[in-house]
């Protein structure tokens, strides 16, 4: 005996099962994101003042990102079209691009984790602080080099649209440092949800991708055998690729832009 | 979503030709919903045993604090080592095991076993259907459910124990403690949430879409109604507690302080993290949650009994739309009233009013649905078995808990209350003697369909009597402390509080603190009586008395319309339902009952 409406819609609700399945899904990953959005406003609102950077993240790769999202929601659409026109080689190519499209953003994604993490704020015994990049930090010599600046002042670094001086490259004895960390989530509370949200919705790309990527390599055999069912998984995959995206469009505002 | 339909969509003939699925596939990597719900049940009534034995021992350490423990005491000695150092139980140990106590009977036990089991079991059936809409899900359902249960009870013996900061986890306390055994609740939490994320989502699905023909909405049992409603309820309370985890997970394994303050101390000391974090904020996301989860334990239950009430009342459930609507109701408010389990963190009267009115709003389904089931009692010709008894305890404890509640609902009251033994009494009258009665009258009231033979209804009866009684002797008594002030999570049961406040106001009286002997043997007394129901449930397997027919009780839903125990796809030919769910003695029928998928005129079939 088959389970009934896994391909066919129920003629009552008008759906097969795993669309409402997806959109269930979909209602509680609403939530998820729903409590983590909530508890950057929390976080946001509550923090000591003077303590919520602004501008530390980088824009133009952000839109770039953004962008990249948008063009894989049309590709995602397209190939689901493309199926429903009978038209495989054109399904193929679509999905192709969605795929590619979702692993260059994780890789954008990467390269500004990976700026994040070679970004150090290193507090002098002195009282000021170096801010820049780690250029060398070799654990048996006595000095550090970071291509940054000094500030006096915490606050100053607060701003990142207002970069005041000239990056050089600064040579630090060892002797001199206090404290160092980078901008990694310890540094801050926008850091730390921040990473939060941004891994988490990468992990959804990288679920989502490996899905998509599933349904059109070993997975497309089925479009030959039972096609009205592998169009439907694509839709459905479909479903939460563009949730995920919707994410990002969220994401991007509340993280880069404020 | 089976392999057929990729190969043969169109042969009939083929699931006919099923080879045997070996040990494996039927049993251990089942898809049968039938299979994973006994699956659930075993390890959930393997995990309520574990998690009232804890229990016992700290009523041990609550009574005679300082004392070897009895009978255990070498045994904790040994697996423990230092921290149960002579069979002592040290104030360490006893947090962890207060702390295990609550998340393993939450959500190891009680939902599991309401959702997983009799959910996965039941529901399928009782609307018609020949599985779970996405079997294979629900399989990886429960094994999400397992993995997470391992973890949580791996934990135990890692270097420093399992997590120590009360189920509810509240930072910063939770993240200084120095032990891993947090990190492990939250990896635990993690699983156990994805899996009852699955397991709501494919119980939805399939009361939508797998419905037998005729099985209208208002034709759904009141038990599948239920199961909807706390599907629901997981489906989207949950999501946000589990963001609740992931931050927790960043502050303990990244270092960030997403739950921590500015200028926290540690040991005297500041603590050396960035700060600006709030611990309130995890109380938020942490309530949303388990407010909710108050109703996904309850509603089950309260489906559970009212089938049970039905049947041996042989007449329909009055006011079965009323049911419905105020379990949707008590669904939709539940969402809205989780901060009244913070009054105490100075959130405002304006606010505080908010979730007061709420929570007086949330009362009034909560009564219609124990209206409905008492006045359902009136004129019925009762018969008393196993079941019925429990479902007929049932209405009072649960009366008892709902509105020893109500003063809790009030901040004026609340802020006395507050942490007290009166909140332990009262939300455990709602769930141990509440929900798991409905538990257990379940367990009596479908076991001949799983097996084939009744449970021994005289041992039931010794069951009933003795957790009755025990119960009560157990959580009465702590109302009193409560009031008298007595704190929740003191590892010596407030002896040292006491003896610290001695002629002051606010000291417990000798009467108070005597109390916590007497909880003591109530949860001996409580643990015997549970000797029985576990005999009896393997003992009658083989040796219980075998029903008659394959409708042993008379019932009318559909799950008593099947052969017994169910055949693999639960019915020869697709029932049709003609009728509602409580049929019972119905005017000029001849039987004084009529099953959902019996036509109006059975002598005119076509």
């Amino acid at each position: 005996m088959d389970i009934p409406y896994t391909v066919k819609p129920r003629p009552d609700t008008g759906l097969y099962n795993a669309k409402i399945g997806m959109w269930l899904f979909l209602a509680s990953e609403v939530m998820l994101f729903g409590g983590l959005f909530s508890a950057y406003i929390f976080l946001r609102v509550g923090a000591p003042a003077g303590t919520w950077p602004h501008g530390w993240l980088n824009v133009t790769l952000g839109t770039i990102n953004t962008v990249i999202l948008a063009l894989s929601a049309i590709t995602t659409l397209l190939a689901w079209v493309a199926l429903k026109l009978n038209q495989f080689p054109r399904y193929k190519v679509f999905h192709a691009l969605t795929i590619l499209l979702a692993l260059t953003f994780l890789g954008i994604k990467s390269y500004e984790y990976r700026d994040k993490f070679l970004h150090f704020e290193v507090q002098l015994k002195d009282g000021r602080i170096a801010d820049g990049h780690m250029v060398e930090n070799k654990r048996d010599a006595d000095h550090i080099v970071l291509h940054g600046h000094y500030v006096e002042n915490r606050a100053e670094l607060m701003d990142g649209h207002t970069k005041g001086k000239e990056h050089t490259e600064l040579k630090i004895p060892r002797a001199d440092i206090k404290r160092m960390q980078n901008y990694g989530p310890a540094h801050n509370n926008f850091l730390g949800i921040y990473f939060c949200l941004t891994i988490l919705h990468a992990l959804h790309i990288l679920g989502g991708v490996l899905v998509i990527a599933y349904i059109w390599g070993p997975g497309s055999k089925m479009w030959f055998t039972d096609p009205e069912r592998y169009t439907n998984r694509v839709e459905v995959s479909g479903l939460f690729w563009h949730f995920v995206d919707l994410v990002w469009i969220f994401l991007f505002p509340v993280l880069y832009l404020t | 979503m089976h392999a057929t339909t990729q190969t043969m969509p169109h042969d009939p003939a083929h699931s006919a030709h099923h080879e045997a699925p070996g040990f494996w596939r039927s049993y251990i990597f089942s898809i049968d919903h039938k299979i994973i719900g006994i699956q659930y049940a075993i390890t959930a009534l393997a995990f309520l045993l574990f998690g009232f034995s804890l229990m016992a021992m700290m009523r041990w350490q609550i009574a005679h604090p300082g004392q070897s423990v009895p009978v255990v005491g070498p045994l904790l000695a040994t697996l423990f080592g230092d921290v149960a150092a002579k069979g002592v139980m040290s104030a360490d140990l006893y947090n962890t095991f207060g702390a295990m106590h609550g998340t393993i009977m939450v959500f190891l036990a009680v939902v599991p076993l309401l959702t997983g089991a009799f959910g996965n079991y039941l529901v399928p059936i009782q609307v018609g259907a020949c599985d779970m809409a996405f079997p294979r899900l629900n399989m990886l359902s429960y094994q999400f459910y397992f993995v997470g249960g391992i973890i949580m009870f791996s934990s135990f013996f890692i270097p420093g124990g399992a997590a120590q900061s009360g189920w509810t986890s509240y930072p910063p306390l939770s993240l200084i403690v120095p032990t891993d055994g947090q990190t492990y609740w939250l990896l635990g939490m993690v699983f156990l949430i994805t899996s009852s994320l699955l397991g709501s989502a494919n119980i939805i699905t399939t009361i939508i879409q797998l419905r037998a023909p005729g099985m209208t909405w208002l034709r759904l049992p009141f038990f599948t109604w239920a199961q909807f409603v706390a599907s629901f309820l997981l489906l989207l309370a949950f999501p946000p507690l589990e963001a609740a985890g992931v931050m927790q997970l960043m502050d303990k394994v990244t270092g960030s302080s997403l739950f921590l303050p500015t200028g926290l101390a540690v040991g005297g000391k500041v603590a050396e993290v960035a700060g600006g974090g709030s611990p309130v904020l995890w109380q938020h996301l942490f309530w949303f949650l388990a407010h909710p989860e108050v109703y996904v334990l309850i509603l089950p239950a309260l489906g559970i009994v009212a089938e049970v009430i039905a049947n041996n009342t042989r007449k329909p459930i009055w006011g079965y739309k009323s049911l419905v609507f105020a379990s949707l109701a008590l669904g939709f408010v539940s969402f809205i009233v989780w901060a009244h389990h913070m009054y105490l963190t100075g959130m405002g009267t304006t606010i505080a009013t908010f979730f007061q009115t709420t929570t007086m709003i949330i009362s009034i389904p909560s009564v219609i649905i124990l209206t409905c089931l008492l006045i359902s009692l009136w004129g019925g010709s009762i018969r008393f078995n196993t079941p019925m008894l429990f479902a007929l305890a049932f209405l009072p404890m649960f009366g008892i808990g709902g509105l020893t509640g109500l003063p809790l609902g009030f901040s004026a009251s609340d802020l006395h209350l507050h942490d007290t033994y009166y909140v332990i009494g009262h939300f455990h009258y709602v769930v141990a003697p509440g929900t798991i009665f409905g538990l257990f009258a379940g367990i009596y009231f479908w076991y001949p369909k799983l097996t084939g033979r009744f449970m021994n209804e005289f041992w039931g009866r010794v069951h009933f009597w003795g957790s009755l009684i025990f119960m009560n002797v157990v959580f009465m008594p702590m109302f009193a402390q409560g009031l008298a002030g007595m704190l929740r999570r003191m590892s010596d049961g407030g002896i040292n509080y006491s003896k610290a406040q001695v002629g002051l106001e606010g000291a417990l009286s000798p009467t108070i603190m005597e109390l916590n002997h007497v909880i003591l043997w109530g949860a001996v007394g409580l643990g015997l009586s549970q000797i029985p129901f576990i005999l009896n449930l393997f003992w009658s397997i083989k040796h219980g008395e075998k029903i008659p027919n394959d409708n042993p009780w008379d019932a009318t839903t559909l799950e008593w319309q099947t052969e017994t125990p169910p055949y693999v796809y639960n019915f020869r030919r697709e029932p049709i339902v003609y009728r509602g769910p409580y049929e019972y003695s119905v005017p000029g029928c001849d039987k004084d009952f009529l099953p959902q998928n019996q036509p109006d005129q059975p002598t005119s079939k076509p």
